[in-house]
Parts: structure tokens; C-alpha cells; sequence
């Protein structure tokens, strides 16, 4: 009988088709590599868009035809709420959820009571009560300032003959926006490949060992790298094409910036694929230690949750303490959002990103150092 | 005709620390035949099989499989041989004609599915997944998974362990099928009516030993010779004889 010399590309081949059609049907895989990061992004993208905001509460008592009300209504920044009750008022400035509290009167004896300088008679002299709490100092602090130049227009423009002090000239130069969304979907990546690399690639081979699937394998001519191979480039495959729906997602609905174009994708991409391959090392091993599917989760979150919250996906690390700073400085996450952030908006290539590259490396070289020993075949 | 060992094991030895599972085995397979190994759990059958299966080491001993010595011929045995393990699972979310073609990748050789599964009468359950099927419809594409590469010895290790009495018909009908299509089978079973019916030769492993080798009728013969009575009455039927002719002999497949 006539036989063809044995193929492992081809049966690597049959491993990562089984397992991409495998991965495609699991809901989990779907819900963790896709769903979460669309539903972060959408989330996250609207609260953190439209810079900051300062809520005032205005209170019952004030003038709201007032030429300075008018003036603050304008002003984009501010937000004035007008439905809430005294008491309400005052809970919301106890507790800082609110900067101030105003309200705008008429002066009672008609002298200007905010203006030192003597005004036209005809303009009507205005007192203004502002409750601060030091609950929201910050935001207090910047309706202070919004509402002195508030004054100050209406001041100059009521007595256009009064001295200056100082010209200001203001320009406003053209750049490129850095939105949240441009730090935002890279960390979302980051986030969707760390958890299709170690959860999936855990459960997958424990699963597999677990069910004796993989020691039915070897009762073929399969090789051992084929295994892993083909399991590794299902994974790949999937959550490329995962990267690929997302970036595409928050390119063309939120405004994703992409200076390159294609060739940033590509690079970002090949970012993803380095990521993930040592987001699986840590799977392996996991599928090693555990003992079975319930121990999964725990070990996995343990591997996760830190660098999800320390790694710069949804904040800037830069806030953090100096201590906390070290941890995150260490986790390889970081490193990879840092280097999708510079590629996607200041359009780096990859070769500018060696130091980065460099770390992923290393972490790359313990990792699968580590999973070379735990890892179990039976 | 004279009979061609097709598997020669010799003075096999498998020991687990101080355990011995395996104790000085010697036996030979001939070609074309369905060959039982008998015994009670733990007396080393599987272990046994899995070590002629290329799936475990042994400890010391000669193994021949088809020409191929297990020191050596690892890749050339997995290439001749079909498996079925006891208990084993399939790739999850697949139905079965994905399975297949799963499995012709790894054994490097191209069948249809449509193939596989018409030898099995499984053509109909194509798009089912393997955790949806019945017991019988299970052992039946395991056994199919295991003709793919064509080969010249399967391996069954209690196929028919929990299937009810007309699934189990069934499955004799096909293992005497690839028998008759010149292929070995090597059987493991806890029915010795099975045994008796189905084996051309047996062979009853204890403790890791061989107690003895030959046909399930020279065994029995062997035993009456030596005085040996029913304490009931035999009758021209038994029980299972009255739930086939009761429930009669198709196959159900739910």
C-alpha cells in the first residue's frame, strides 16, 4: 500500500482549525475577547468624553433673568441644576457632588455691591451668593475663576471707558486631539488579549487533559508541537480578528485615532500577536498547576487583576503613588499598552519601540522558562 | 492456515514505585482474529493495552507490533494501529463529521467524513456534537475514529461497558465486521458472554499475570472436564435471551 510521507503541518493545520471552530462557539471566549471591551469602550468613551464639567446648584431665590445667570448659563463648562430641593442643595455641597451653590439678587439699597467701580445708573447692581464647600475644593475652585471672568466681562462691557490694566491676546493653536477613546481602545486591547491568553489557553489544555482528548491524540502520529501550535494559532487567529473589530469599532463610531492608517493596525497587530503569546505562557502554566476547572478562575485572576488595574487600562499610571508605580512598571501589560498608544496616536514604529519590545521579551523568556517545567501533558 | 502473530509481547514488565501492575507478561495476537483480555479492574489489562498502544512506557520486555519493535517503531505503530481509550472525550463544541476531519489531519490521511461515518451508520448524526449522542452512537464513532488511517489492529478497551443489551448487539455486529474486513481486534470486556460469543481467543489476566490463553471453548470445555456443574439448572435460553425476544433486536437510538 502506497502511503504519503506524514504531514505535521498539515495536522498542526487540523489542531488550529478544531480549536478556532471550538473557540468561535465557546460564548465565554466571544463574550471576554469581544463583549467587554465594546461595552468598556462604550461606556467609558461617553463618561470621559467632553473634558471636565462643574455642576452649580442654583438655588430657589435667585434671579434667573440676571445678566450674570445669562452669562453663566453660556458658559459651556458650567452646569446649572435647577431641580433640587434646599435641602438637597445642601447635601449635594456637603458631600462635594456639587461646587457651588449661587443665587443671583438684586441689590437691595441699588449700589453696586460686586463692582468696585461706579457703574451707569441705568445698570442694575446685582449681589451674588456663592456657597462653597471644600468637599469639592477643586471643581469650587475653578467656578471661582470662571465666575470672576464672567464679572470682569460684564464689568468692561458696562464701563468700556475704564482703564486697563493689561491686554490679553489670546491664540488657540490647531493639533491633534488626544482623546480618551486614543487611550482608552488600546487598553481595552490589552485587556481582551490578557484574557483570552490566560484563561482561554488555561482552560483549553486543562480540559483537554482533563477529558483524555489530548491522550486519544497521541494514540496518532501527532507531534507534541503540533498540539501546542495549533492551539496557539487558533488563539491568535481569533483574537486578531477580535483586535481587528474592535479597533475598526472605535476607529470609524468613536473617533479612534490612527495616524497611519493600515500600516498602524498591521503594527499594532503585531503587537497583539507578541502579547498574547506571552499572555498564553502564563495559561500554560496555569493548565499545569490547576487540579481542575473550578481552581482555573482564582489562579487566572490572580495573574489578571493586577495588571488590568495597574497597567495603565483605563488610567494613566502617571496618578499613581511612586510604590505602586514600581509594581506597575514590572507587569508586562504596561509595557504592551504603552507601546499600542504610541504606535496608534504618535505613530511610532515598532522600531521605536525597542525598549518595550525588549521587556516583552524577557517576560516572554521566563514565562515559557516557567511553563516549560509545570507543564502537564497527562 | 497457519496463524501469523500479528503483536508478540514477551516478558512485559510495567511497574508504578514499588506497584507492579504488569508482572512478566507473555502472549501473541495472530492476524485476523478478535483477541479478549479478560480480568477483574486492576489486573492490569489497560495498563497492558496502553503500553502496546505506544500511550505509556514499560518497565522491561519485548514488543512487537506488526514488524515494529515498540523500542523503536513508535511513529510506524501510532500509523498502523486504531485506538479506543476507555472513557476518552472529543474536542469540545464539534459535531462529528468536524471530529473526523480533525482526526484525518492527525493521522495524515484524507477520508470524507460521510466516509467514516457510513461504516458506523452515523450518517445521519453528522452535525450532531459527540455529548449529544447515545451510548451506543458514542462507542460507534469512537470505533470510527479509530478505522480512519486504515489500520491494521484496533484496540478496544470496554466498548460496550454500559450499553443496553440491543446497543451491544449492534456493536458486535460491527467489530465482527472490521474483523471479516481483515483487520485484528484487540478487546477488553467484563462480559464474559460477550467474550464467549464474540472472541476468537482470549486470554485471563490476574494480579498482572497470564493465567491462561485459548479459545473460549477449549476453556470451557477444559472447566466441564474437570467435574464442573451449574448450580441451576442450564435452560435452552437465559434472561437476556427473553428481553431481545421481548424488546426485540433493533437498535434504539435514544
Amino acid at each position: 500500500m502506497e502511503q504519503k510521507p506524514y504531514s505535521n503541518i498539515k495536522a498542526t493545520l487540523a489542531i488550529a482549525k478544531a480549536s478556532f471552530r471550538s473557540i468561535i462557539r465557546s460564548p465565554s471566549a466571544v463574550v471576554f475577547s469581544l463583549a467587554f471591551p465594546l461595552i468598556f469602550i462604550t461606556v467609558f468613551a461617553n463618561i470621559g468624553g467632553g473634558g471636565p464639567s462643574v455642576d452649580v446648584a442654583v438655588s430657589k431665590t435667585c434671579d434667573t433673568n440676571n445678566v450674570v445667570y445669562m452669562a453663566l448659563k453660556k458658559a459651556a463648562v458650567i452646569h446649572l441644576i435647577t431641580n433640587q430641593t434646599t435641602e438637597q442643595m445642601n447635601t449635594s455641597l456637603s458631600r462635594g457632588d456639587i461646587a457651588a451653590v449661587i443665587d443671583i439678587k438684586k441689590s437691595a439699597d441699588g449700589s453696586a455691591a460686586y463692582s468696585p467701580m461706579p457703574g451707569p445708573p441705568q445698570m442694575s447692581s446685582t449681589v451674588l451668593n456663592v456657597q462653597y464647600s471644600n468637599a469639592s475644593a477643586q471643581t469650587g475652585g475653578l467656578f471661582k475663576s470662571i465666575l470672576n471672568n464672567v464679572l470682569y466681562q460684564i464689568n468692561t462691557m458696562m464701563n468700556p471707558k475704564a482703564a486697563t490694566v493689561a491686554q490679553v491676546h489670546e491664540t488657540t493653536i490647531t493639533g491633534r486631539k488626544y482623546k480618551y477613546i486614543d487611550f482608552l481602545l488600546p487598553g481595552m486591547l490589552g485587556f481582551s488579549l490578557l484574557s483570552s491568553g490566560v484563561f482561554g489557553t488555561a482552560f483549553v489544555f486543562l480540559s483537554l487533559r482533563l477529558t483524555l482528548v489530548i491522550k486519544r491524540f497521541f494514540a496518532t502520529p501527532v507531534k507534541k508541537y503540533s498540539i501546542v501550535l495549533g492551539e496557539m494559532l487558533a488563539r491568535i487567529v481569533f483574537s486578531l480578528l477580535g483586535a481587528v473589530f474592535i479597533i475598526m469599532v472605535g476607529h470609524y463610531i468613536f473617533g479612534f485615532t490612527l495616524i497611519h492608517g493600515v500600516v498602524t493596525v498591521l503594527n499594532m497587530l503585531v503587537l497583539c500577536t507578541i502579547g498574547l503569546i506571552i499572555f498564553m505562557g502564563f495559561g500554560f502554566v496555569i493548565s499545569g498547576i490547576a487540579k481542575n476547572e473550578s481552581s482555573i478562575p482564582p489562579i487566572s485572576n490572580i495573574i489578571t487583576m493586577p495588571q488590568f488595574l495597574l497597567s495603565g487600562t483605563f488610567f494613566s499610571t502617571s496618578n499613581f503613588p511612586l510604590w505602586l508605580q514600581g509594581i506597575s512598571k514590572v507587569l508586562p501589560l504596561t509595557y504592551l499598552n504603552t507601546a499600542m498608544r504610541e504606535v496608534a496616536f504618535e505613530g511610532a514604529g515598532l522600531g521605536d519601540v525597542t525598549h518595550q519590545l525588549l521587556i516583552l521579551a524577557a517576560w516572554f523568556v521566563g514565562i515559557y522558562a516557567v511553563a516549560v517545567r509545570t507543564f502537564k501533558w497527562e | 492456515m497457519a496463524k501469523q502473530p500479528i503483536i508478540t509481547v514477551k516478558n512485559l514488565v510495567k511497574k508504578y514505585g514499588d506497584f507492579t501492575a504488569v508482572d512478566d507478561i507473555s502472549f501473541e495476537v495472530y492476524e485476523g482474529e478478535i483477541f479478549g483480555l479478560l480480568g477483574p479492574n486492576g489486573a492490569g489489562k489497560t495498563t497492558t493495552l496502553e503500553i502496546i498502544e505506544t500511550l505509556r512506557e514499560k518497565t522491561s520486555g519485548q514488543i512487537m507490533v506488526d514488524g515494529f519493535d515498540i523500542e523503536n517503531g513508535v511513529d510506524s505503530i501510532k500509523k498502523r494501529i486504531g485506538v479506543q481509550l476507555q472513557a476518552a472525550g472529543y474536542y469540545p463544541n464539534l459535531n462529528l463529521s468536524e471530529l473526523i476531519a480533525l482526526f484525518s489531519g492527525l493521522y495524515g490521511v484524507d477520508v470524507t467524513a460521510n466516509q467514516m461515518l457510513e461504516k458506523v451508520a452515523l450518517t445521519d448524526k453528522a452535525k450532531a456534537k459527540y455529548k449529544d449522542l447515545s451510548g451506543g452512537q458514542k462507542q460507534r464513532f469512537s470505533i470510527a475514529t479509530t478505522l480512519i488511517n486504515n489500520p491494521r489492529i484496533v484496540f478496544l478497551d470496554e466498548p460496550t461497558t454500559g450499553l443496553d443489551p440491543q446497543a451491544r448487539r449492534n456493536l458486535w455486529d460491527l467489530i465482527r465486521e472490521i474483523r471479516d474486513q481483515g483487520t485484528t481486534v484487540v478487546i477488553t470486556t467484563h462480559y464474559m458472554d460477550e467474550a464467549e460469543v464474540l472472541c476468537d481467543r482470549v486470554a485471563f489476566v490476574d494480579g498482572g499475570h497470564i493465567i491462561g490463553i485459548n479459545t473460549p471453548d477449549a476453556f470451557i470445555d477444559e472447566l466441564v472436564a474437570l467435574g464442573f456443574e451449574r448450580k441451576k439448572e442450564v435452560k435452552a435460553a437465559n434472561l437476556e435471551d427473553v428481553f431481545i425476544a421481548k424488546t426485540g433486536k433493533e437498535w434504539r437510538e435514544a
